[in-house]
């Protein structure tokens, strides 16, 4: 599997937000139908290492490919054309609209005649969503915006979804379903990088992970040798 | 990890602990799925604010059944009949200038409502449309292209205007895009202001303005402006009528489209429509060029009736004017802004009548208090202190010198009968009284959020009558200015009670 081009792959990244370095050579690789967790504390650089995968900041050197292919000058749109999708912190659903127009939203992109093929694939993903649809986002609980959001994503049909932070601000119990539906997607064949500050439950489910420290890598790995590792466990899991 | 105990209390009441009825109706409908984030009464929002009992709520039912183009076909053909109810050149003028500010009000409501891009040139495209119109149906070139084709030009060249001022702007937002536009505001005044002298050469007739501007003709049937008897012809009435109505329907249809949703959207959280992957720069610059195309529109309308375009007709005041009406009726709403639309036109001209506009001022005052207070002692108390407080004052002051009391107002009714044994209305009026007692009134209506309970009942007595007191003295006596501090005035009451405007929709937090 390894000789296969990777999905998305970051190599000597250097991010600046004007004199601050804030991501220092940073190298990453997310292949087909993986699911990676990126881990990290505050300021660590998680956001930035996403905003940088889909380029909503450009980094001063290094390159962003998506499938073998330099994006690291595309913008925004093209990339998610491309088959890349985020599910946002906080969700940042379209309040005063409805589930249904959300999920629109989220497929702007496709064609429409794609449309109902799936809006089809993400209610029966999530068949309360199906119940929910008339109702505006706004007005939905917390566990069931998480599901807008990630439907929303979905709706692009993409290849590699991001997730920032899926937990923030989430009942535990909300949490541990949101990291089945995770499970679920990538089930299906999406490839999925995670961002999150809460790392037992995120390494729990992944293949490998990253972890972040003041804008450097400092470990890298597979998810099981991870979640055994002392300093991980000293830092991120309190024991 | 400490952001679960936060959200916590935001979850009380939605079913994170088993919920047996919940929990088997959940079962019921959809097997697979678990009863997460399951919440019957978030579930149950839409059904009980519908149910509404009685005989109202039965009208209620039946009215939402009818679809828009219903309401929108009667309420063009009600406007039509406008002339049959009044035979005045004025009444029939005025509800045209009415129709202008609709039209005017819709084009906003697109940048400002759907787009949400406070944009502060907006009156310059209508002028823009309006010196189109002129400059290519008028002797000034001798241009005179045909109406049919040149309606839809001036559209056009005002949807490039649009586009154009936009692509500059496209990066700002908020107040850097509101300073961007009030500069390009600034800029048409002083280009058509100048525009008799673009070196050496006459391109608009500066201050002079456009004259002879063509009227409209369909197909060689042109419509003047005035009847025989020299009255504001209808025709112009019923031709902006049309004209509302198509472009109400166009603006209503691209609302509904993917496009609107997408403007809703950029609006609600730009970022995050950004990943989904919309065009943001290309849907700001489309709701600038439509509502710039809408109001270049309307100034081909305005231009063809007044057969005139001066700078002068574009100023300021105008972009007030129209913000206020999108305001005050709701900005995203298309019934909303065109409400506001009428009641704002309709306002502007009643107030021009010091008569009419006095018993509006008393009257409005009276129905805020009832509002405020409903029958009550406090009530009573408000208006019988202010009723003595006033009659005592005027006495004394009529004691003292008759000349204080003398100068009743115009003869315009029986409130200025009331009126002139209440207020004090001196002859002549001390050079320093206006400025002392305007800001002294609008220091005590401040004072009044100050205080609380019996406090405030006591402030409010003498701040009505001092508030009489400046409207007799100081506003009726510049109705001109009086026009736009009502306008103020009430923008200030709206935000205050409705901050959405009166049809806007309530913005929706995410929690």
């Amino acid at each position: 599997m390894d000789e296969t081009t990777p999905l998305l792959q970051l190599e000597g990244i250097n991010t600046y937000y004007g004199q601050i370095h804030i991501l220092q050579d940073s190298n990453m690789v997310i292949r087909e139908g993986e699911l990676v967790c990126l881990l990290g504390g505050n300021a660590s650089g998680k956001s930035t290492t996403l905003k940088t995968i889909l380029g909503i900041v450009r980094p001063r050197t290094g390159t962003v490919s998506l499938n073998g292919e330099d994006v690291t000058r595309v913008p925004t749109a093209h990339r998610i054309k491309r088959g890349m999708a985020i599910v946002p912190e906080n969700r940042r659903l379209f309040g005063p609209m409805t589930v249904r127009e959300n999920l629109e939203m989220g497929a702007y992109l496709r064609p429409k005649a794609d449309l109902r093929e799936e809006f089809d694939r993400v209610y029966e993903l999530f068949p309360l969503l199906y119940e929910r649809r008339s109702q505006l986002a706004g007005t939905l609980s917390g566990g069931e915006q998480q599901m807008v959001a990630m439907g929303r994503a979905l709706m692009s049909k993409p290849k590699l979804l991001l997730m920032d932070e899926p937990s923030m601000g989430l009942a535990p119990v909300l949490v541990e379903r949101s990291f089945e539906i995770i499970k679920q997607v990538n089930d299906a064949g999406v490839a999925m990088l995670v961002v999150e500050q809460n790392a037992n439950v995120s390494l729990s489910i992944a293949d490998r992970g990253y972890v972040l420290s003041t804008g450097r890598i400092v470990l890298e790995g597979r998810a099981e040798d991870l979640l055994e590792n002392e300093d991980l466990r000293k830092a991120y899991l309190g024991r | 990890m400490s952001g679960f105990d936060h959200d916590d209390r935001h979850q009380q009441g939605s079913p994170s602990e088993p919920q047996p009825g919940a929990r088997k109706a959940s079962e019921a409908e959809a097997p697979t799925s678990p009863a997460v984030g399951r919440d019957e009464w978030v579930a149950r929002h839409g059904e009980r604010r519908a149910r509404r009992g009685g005989v109202l709520g039965t009208l209620e039912e039946r009215l939402a059944v009818v679809p828009w183009w219903v309401w929108l076909t009667l309420f063009v053909a009600a406007a039509c009949t406008v002339p049959l109810f009044s035979e005045s050149g004025y009444v029939r003028r005025v509800a045209f200038d009415t129709v202008v500010f609709m039209l005017l009000a819709l084009g906003l409501n697109v940048v400002v409502g759907w787009g949400g891009l406070l944009d502060l040139g907006y009156v310059a495209f209508f002028g823009i449309g309006a010196y189109a119109y002129a400059l290519l149906a008028s002797d000034k070139y001798d241009i005179h292209v045909p109406t049919i084709a040149l309606i839809p030009l001036v559209a056009l060249i005002g949807g490039i205007a649009g586009w154009l001022v936009g692509l500059p702007s496209r990066r700002l937002t908020g107040d850097y895009l509101a300073i961007v536009t009030l500069f390009f505001f600034q800029v048409f005044l002083t280009a058509t202001n100048n525009g008799d002298d673009v070196f050496g050469r006459n391109l608009t007739n500066g201050p002079n303005g456009i004259l002879d501007v063509d009227v409209f003709s369909f197909f060689g049937w042109s419509l003047p402006r005035v009847t025989s008897t020299g009255q504001f012809s209808v025709r112009y009435l019923y031709v902006a009528l049309a004209i509302f109505g198509l472009v109400y329907v166009a603006l209503r249809l691209l609302n509904d489209s993917r496009t609107g949703r997408a403007w809703r959207s950029l609006r609600e959280d730009a970022l995050a429509a950004e990943v989904m992957g919309m065009p943001v720069n290309t849907l700001k610059l489309m709701a600038f060029a439509f509502g710039a195309s809408v109001a270049a529109l309307t100034g081909s309308v305005a231009a063809a009736l007044n057969g005139s375009v001066f700078p002068q007709n574009f100023e300021f005041p105008l972009l007030i004017t129209v913000y206020t009406m999108v305001i005050l009726g709701g900005a995203g709403s298309q019934v909303g802004v065109v409400l506001g639309a009428i009641i704002v036109s309709v306002l502007l001209e009643v107030l021009r009548e010091p008569g009419d506009a006095r018993g509006l001022f008393y009257l409005v005052i009276l129905l805020a208090l009832v509002g405020v207070f409903r029958p009550s002692l406090r009530l009573a108390i408000v208006l019988g202190g202010t009723a003595v407080l006033g009659f005592v004052a005027h006495l004394v002051a009529g004691r003292v010198d008759d000349a204080w009391t003398a100068g009743v107002a115009e003869d315009s009714g029986r409130i200025a009968g009331w009126v002139s044994d209440w207020v004090i209305v001196p002859t002549q009026l001390a050079g320093w009284v206006p400025a002392v007692s305007y800001v002294t009134l609008i220091a005590l209506a401040l004072g009044l959020t100050l205080v609380e309970g019996w406090r405030r009942v006591a402030l409010l007595i003498p701040t009505l009558y001092l508030a009489a007191f400046v409207w007799e003295n100081v506003l009726l006596d510049a109705p001109e200015s009086t026009r736009y501090v009502v306008l103020g005035g009430l923008l200030v009451a709206m935000m205050i009670a409705r901050p959405q405007g009166l049809l806007g929709e309530k913005r929706v937090e995410i929690v």
